[in-house]
């Protein structure tokens, strides 16, 4: 909340969090909804418990994702791969080797990182930039797509299976009833927001946003450009992969053709992308808003007993051109200066 | 491994492997269009090369038309789309930041693509032609009469493509607006108008190569990605904005794939696209024959 003052240009056009602090209206919102999500499985069904769980998944996995793309402005159109070698990674350790996902996930986040870390290592020493670089980081996820089809050891093409016992309880372990699964994606998505939150008040996130906003100029200033980014992508591609740690136990099962698809990096992107890139909320409510009207969707079709695969993806893909096109920066920001949830920074751009 | 082959054999699938890549090529090519002059990345292309595809299917059955024939008029309608496209929204998304453009055609492919899912379902459909077994000799080489074909009329399309830019005056205006808009706009350029046109070349290029590649494959939506991909790979293979590095790229990617596929395991070679374009992407990033910017 103090970042008036300090924000250079960059952190005064970005809207949203950081263009105002959050009013007691704002905060109280936040906090009512929270307490919402804590107490909603004495009201919510199976159902709804399951429609919630993917909710709060993409809401995590997005906040990951705006790590890179909204803090620093990298864009990855790979990140299914860090949430498939999170996946695969924790998934080998317990099946193969009996070792838990608590333990697991930590060899898991290692294991996306350095993959992240060695395709940004690539990416920036050679300078591949821009286009090139979301380039680079689909062609590395399709590779894994492509090469986890012929390991055999995970299952090749085939899918990869963790063992799955009626009636067992074992938190330790995740496994357990899908409350369990509720809660953990629950205290994931809190926690990853209010470490999105500790990064981009601290100097480190700063230079992020300066990195973004003005590359050259961040560097003229003293920013080392190539370890703002590279600890962008370590941070983000660790969180993602605590994402495919919790797919793998939840669903029990992995296939390279979806874990790894572009589909799947397409989706992570999403909810960022409509609830508004670079800001704290915006994953979250872009979750809120998309998964729900997707199902909605599918709901109406098995009324409706029409058979129409590819409807939800074609309103995804509605949903993106619309958004792009009438709201570039997000529901979020739009929808937080219209209720009055932050202040408007006297540097912000309503000042502009 | 097949290591008691004749040579003539290797001879034979890398010469399939240049035809179906001068197909690659020539969709590459659109692509390579679109981006030199508009600057905004097509990330709906291979999903409008399907739709090229689907248009061949559609004619060659209820019209009867061979893919060859039918390439012109799947190539007309997307050029009006492609212009629709351009007029209607990424025009204004020109100036936008760079992940706007991408965002925008992000939407529009997967649009197209459940479109597509949705109006002819998941199964593959194919195009019968009557000389589909036929074979052609030429020296050693055995040739599918198809493949040949094929290939040709990549190589004519792509010939009367680079006429056009060379030779008439709109295809120098539009050179102009690739070389610097500003310019372009200050000697009385349309630069909105010029762009619509474009995009819609390069959809109806990339059309006519969907047209063409059912002589090949089976049309089915789940290739549209694979094409999008393959169509970036190629691009920036041959380099960024350069007309014959697209085509030099498809043959190059067409000739792996296929030697890659064939010695290796069909599965794999995707596989190998994806690695030379790395290889590319880090030592080369302006691509083989691109100029660096």
């Amino acid at each position: 909340m103090t970042n008036r003052g300090a924000s250079p240009v960059g952190i005064a056009l970005l809207g949203g969090a950081n263009a105002g602090a959050a009013t007691g209206r704002g905060a109280a919102l936040l906090a009512l909804g929270g307490v919402a999500l804590l107490l909603a499985p004495l009201v919510a069904d199976r159902y709804l418990l399951s429609v919630l769980t993917t909710v709060l998944w993409f809401a995590y996995v997005g906040q990951a994702w705006n790590v890179m793309m909204g803090f620093s402005g990298l864009l990855s159109l790979g990140h299914a791969l860090y949430v498939g070698l999170g996946a695969y990674a924790s998934a080998a350790l317990f099946v193969h080797f009996g070792v838990g996902p608590w333990a697991g996930a930590l060899l898991a986040m290692l294991v996306a990182v350095a993959a992240g870390c060695g395709i940004g290592f690539l990416g920036f020493r050679f300078g591949v930039k821009g286009v090139h670089f979301a380039l680079l980081t689909i062609a590395f996820a399709e590779v894994a797509r492509v090469g986890f089809d012929h390991i055999q050891w995970l299952g090749g093409s085939g899918g990869f299976f963790l063992p799955v016992e009626a009636g067992v309880s074992d938190p330790l372990n995740l496994r357990g009833s899908p409350l369990l699964f509720y809660y953990v994606i629950l205290a994931l998505t809190g926690a990853a927001l209010l470490l999105a939150r500790a990064l981009l008040h601290s100097r480190l996130g700063y230079q992020w946003l300066a990195v973004r906003e003005d590359a050259e100029a961040a560097e003229a200033v003293g920013v080392d450009l190539f370890t703002a980014r590279m600890t962008a992508v370590a941070v983000s591609s660790a969180l993602t992969a605590l994402g495919g740690v919790f797919q793998a136990f939840y669903f029990n099962n992995l296939f390279p053709e979806q874990v790894f698809s572009m589909g799947r990096s397409i989706e992570i992107i999403l909810p960022a992308i409509v609830g508004g890139i670079g800001t704290l909320i915006g994953p979250i409510l872009g979750a809120f808003i998309l998964t729900p009207m997707g199902e909605g969707l599918t709901f109406l079709l098995e009324v409706s007993g029409l058979e129409l695969p590819g409807l939800k993806q074609l309103f995804y893909g509605v949903a993106l051109v619309v958004i792009v096109v009438f709201r570039p920066d997000g529901v979020w920001p739009w929808l937080a200066r219209r209720l009055g949830l932050v202040r408007a920074n006297a540097e912000g751009e309503d000042a502009r | 491994m097949r290591s008691g082959m004749p040579i003539d054999y290797y001879l034979n699938i890398a010469a399939s492997g240049l035809l179906a890549g001068l197909v690659y090529g020539l969709a590459a090519l659109g692509l390579s269009v679109i981006f030199g002059v508009v600057r905004v990345v097509n990330f709906a292309h291979g999903e409008m090369m399907v739709a090229g595809m689907y248009g061949a299917v559609l004619l060659a059955g209820y019209a009867g038309l061979d893919p060859l024939l039918s390439a012109p008029i799947v190539a007309a309608l997307l050029f009006v789309c492609g212009w629709g496209l351009q007029r209607g929204l990424v025009n204004r998304f020109v100036e936008r930041p760079e992940h706007m453009q991408f965002i925008l055609l992000l939407g529009i492919a997967t649009i197209l693509v459940n479109g597509m899912l949705m109006l002819f379902g998941p199964d593959s459909r194919n195009v019968m032609v009557p000389y589909g077994f036929d074979t052609l000799e030429i020296g050693p080489m055995l040739l599918d009469a198809v493949r040949v074909r094929a290939g040709v009329a990549a190589i004519g399309i792509a010939v009367a493509l680079f006429a056009f830019f060379r030779f008439t005056r709109t295809g120098k205006a539009i050179r102009a607006c690739a070389d610097n808009p500003l310019g372009a706009r200050v000697v009385g350029l349309n630069l909105d108008g010029l762009y619509a046109l474009t995009f819609g070349i390069g959809a109806a290029v990339v059309g006519a190569a969907g047209a063409l590649m059912t002589l090949l494959v089976d049309a089915r939506p789940q290739l549209a990605p694979e094409y999008t991909l393959l169509s970036f790979i190629i691009v920036i293979v041959g380099g960024l904005g350069s007309l014959p590095g697209a085509l030099l790229g498809g043959v190059l990617i067409g000739v792996s794939e296929t030697l890659a596929g064939f010695l290796l395991s069909p599965s794999l070679k995707s596989l190998f696209s994806y690695g030379v374009l790395i290889l590319v992407l880090l030592l080369r990033p302006q691509g083989l024959l691109g100029k660096r910017s």
